[in-house]
């Protein structure tokens, strides 16, 4: 693939995203979705899986200078597909082969002749299950929010 | 100090292993604890440990809990022992907790503040009377959690409208790469992102009395809690060889804003001053206790009078880690055999010496 | 990125980096003797060779610099694999990887009195090794007697630079001299004390 045609077909902000959702995924969400998605590419590992950490960094007063919190672990994953294409992951926790798969699935995406489908049958359903978590989760929290108007009716 | 090798103890060690292991597990008549159990039942606790062993892997440390027998500093030791075991793969860019999904968000300067006061999952209007109704065996059925219409505008930082009236002092704009203890020894002065990190990974019952400390007179701390926030931030990296950045996931912080009073100086007008606290998990005790000591050690940048233990930063910092103070102080338990025989002998030979003199004293 | 610079590196890193850092471990503590890197299945991109590019999966991480003459692909396969970030100059390394002529030792990380460790390593890739037979004679610490070692494709009037080298101890670098999957290392310590 040339260079011209890789930064065709490579939309970095679509990628992103599906990388962070295949991220926040687990191996068995992701497996689940890909029951119903044509089958992956054959893939070789480049890279890993691997486990190892990642500095979390915070900055001081909210918005200062920067300052290192703590360590997290990730796991990533580089493989090559069909020779020229590498597909990443990098993924929080130790799970390796969610790593790979997540890695497998950042390369055939990058295929447009691949991409719609596991877009619509991996990516988006896993995205919106993580947007109805969360969704659920602002919920709950707008439950505990104070009313003190309520307060003020009764005063 | 010298140290003695000593050997013999080998069977005495193994079995006092194999008693360990059986006492950690308690009686086998009862089903075993799970690491799911204790990752979203002991959860405050995974939290603690995620925080002081500074490495965040939820269900690690609910392994470590478990193998420590719930003694969350030895689980904090066996998560540091761990993280020396992997390869560093870099740094995240720094979180932004502006954009945290708020689980709780408090503030006690400001009633009606944009976004509301969002109590969350929190034992603070509990009665603390035991609830026997936990004991019982049986899992109790559960009324739903209630839910609300969520708007889903982020809340604004506290700090933020303080610093829109000019009366907070801003935090000076920088991306300088952070020092990092955990790869060069921790040297006094430090400056104020070491002093974060340090407390970030401290000791919560340490950091919680210095945090007391200062309200208590220990100090010149006139604090107020300008926000607290919890809830879910987005971890961020940008590994090389990508040329841009990912998420890898989310994790659960608690920050705290500690607003102060500051008097001025000759080149700062009075105006507040921020105390700042940010750790791994709910720890909403920790991330205050860690502002309430950040402000203290900041006294001398502020040309504050220094002389409170929680304004020493040497003592403070070398003193908050509790692996660190674990090894030195339980260090003292391990055979001291030869130390000590030199010790007695000195003694014997000065008692000799001064029995010698008295005598001779008597004599004469 | 192109696609030689993201080709396989250790194909089992735990025990492969083992193996190597064992195999390096002999060398530097018996300078001259040569050692074999078990590293079957590495194919770095040329210019490297299998050991001089496990020497470097082995032992460089995010905290040492590396600077290196072998080009761009193997500078970001290097970098792709063990995460250590590109050195401006050969003085700003922790490790210098020569394919060619390595740099003046002088002018790379000497390391101080009081802290001889933080000293570049050169990794200096050359044509051949030979133990046993001929070249240099080697003494120091770690030879009972004498080694020898026959080096195949370092410049001309090298052990006059590697004397000087030696002179500045506890300061001055350590080198690691690799052929194929061969490896052989001279620490500071190590005299060349006659060209054959």
């Amino acid at each position: 693939m040339s260079e011209d045609t890789a930064s065709e077909v490579l939309d970095t902000a679509a990628r992103r995203r599906w990388m962070g959702i295949l991220a926040r995924a687990s191996a068995s969400e992701i497996a689940a979705r890909l029951r119903d998605a044509p089958p992956l590419p054959a893939h070789t590992r480049l890279r890993g899986p691997e486990t190892g950490l990642v500095m979390v960094r915070g900055r001081q007063g909210g918005d200062g200078a920067p300052f290192n919190l703590g360590e997290m672990t990730v796991t990533r994953c580089a493989v090559g597909v069909g020779g020229a294409v590498v597909g990443h992951a990098y993924v929080a926790g130790r799970d390796a082969a969610k790593a790979e798969l997540a890695a497998v699935l950042d390369a055939a995406l990058q295929d447009g002749s691949l991409r719609p489908a596991l877009l619509g049958a991996v990516v988006e359903p896993l995205a919106a299950a993580q947007a109805d978590r969360a969704a659920r989760t602002a919920r709950k929290a707008a439950a505990t929010r104070v009313d003190f108007s309520t307060l003020a009716v009764m005063r | 100090m010298a140290y003695v090798a000593v050997k013999g103890g080998e069977r005495a060690i193994g079995n006092a292993h194999a008693w360990l292991d059986e006492a950690r597990r308690g009686d086998p008549a009862l089903p075993a604890l799970s690491v799911r159990q204790i990752e979203e039942q002991m959860s405050l606790a995974v939290d603690r440990v995620m925080a002081e062993g500074a490495c965040y892997d939820r269900p690690l440390a609910a392994l470590a809990i478990k193998q420590a027998r719930g003694d969350l500093i030895e689980a904090a030791f066996l998560l540091r022992a761990y993280r020396t075991t992997l390869p560093r793969f870099g740094a995240s860019t720094p979180l932004d907790t502006g954009a945290m999904r708020v689980r709780r968000r408090v503030s006690a300067t400001y009633k009606d503040l944009p976004g509301g006061q969002v109590l969350g999952p929190t034992f603070d209007y509990t009665h603390r009377l035991l609830d026997f109704a936990l004991a019982a065996d049986e899992d109790m059925p559960r009324p739903p959690m209630p839910e609300a219409q969520a708007d889903s505008a982020v809340a604004p930082r506290v700090t933020g409208l303080l610093a829109q009236e000019g009366l907070m002092a801003a935090e000076p704009a920088s991306d300088a790469e952070p020092g990092d203890l955990t790869r060069e020894p921790l040297e006094i002065p430090a400056d104020r992102p070491l002093r974060l990190q340090a407390l970030a990974r401290g000791d919560e019952g340490f950091l919680l009395g210095l945090g007391y400390s200062t309200q208590r007179g220990y100090g010149n701390a006139h604090p107020f809690v300008g926000e607290l926030r919890m809830g879910e931030v987005a971890v961020e990296i940008a590994p090389p060889e990508l040329g841009f950045a990912v998420e890898i996931g989310d994790i659960v912080v608690t920050e705290c804003q500690m607003v102060n009073q500051f008097a001025g100086s000759r080149n700062e007008p009075p105006q507040f001053t921020r105390g700042y606290g940010l750790v791994f998990g709910q720890g909403e005790r920790k991330a205050m206790a860690v502002a309430l000591v950040d402000r203290a050690l900041r006294a001398r940048e502020l040309g504050e009078e220094v002389g409170a233990p929680a304004q020493d930063e040497e003592f403070v910092l070398y003193h908050c880690d509790n692996v660190e103070a674990t090894g030195f102080v339980e260090h003292l338990k391990l055979p001291h055999y030869v130390d000590f025989q030199s010790e007695l002998e000195k003694l014997r030979a000065i008692r000799a010496a001064a029995a010698t003199d008295a005598r001779r004293e008597a004599a004469e | 990125m192109r696609a030689a610079a993201l080709s396989p590196g250790l194909s089992d890193p735990a025990t492969d980096a083992q193996g190597c850092f064992r195999a390096l471990l002999d060398a530097m503590s018996r300078p001259g003797l040569v050692r074999r890197v078990p590293v079957a299945e590495l194919r770095p991109p040329a210019p490297l060779s299998p050991a001089a590019a496990a020497v470097l999966l082995t032992l460089a991480d995010a905290a040492t610099p590396v600077w290196t003459d072998a080009g761009a692909d193997a500078a970001a396969w290097l970098a792709f694999h063990t995460g250590c970030p590109p050195a401006a100059s050969p003085g700003d390394a922790a490790f210098v990887l020569a394919c060619g002529t390595p740099p003046p030792l002088d002018a790379l990380m000497q390391g101080t009195d009081e802290e001889p460790h933080r000293s570049a390593t050169v990794v200096a890739q050359v044509a051949a090794l030979e133990a046993g037979r001929g070249g240099w004679r080697l003494s120091g610490p770690g030879i009972d007697a004498a080694h020898r070692l026959r080096v195949s494709g370092l410049p001309e009037g090298f052990a006059a630079r590697w004397a000087a080298n030696r002179a500045v101890f506890p300061r001055g670098v350590d080198l690691i001299l690799c052929a194929g999957r061969d490896v052989a290392a001279l620490p500071r310590t190590t005299a060349i004390v006659e060209e054959g």
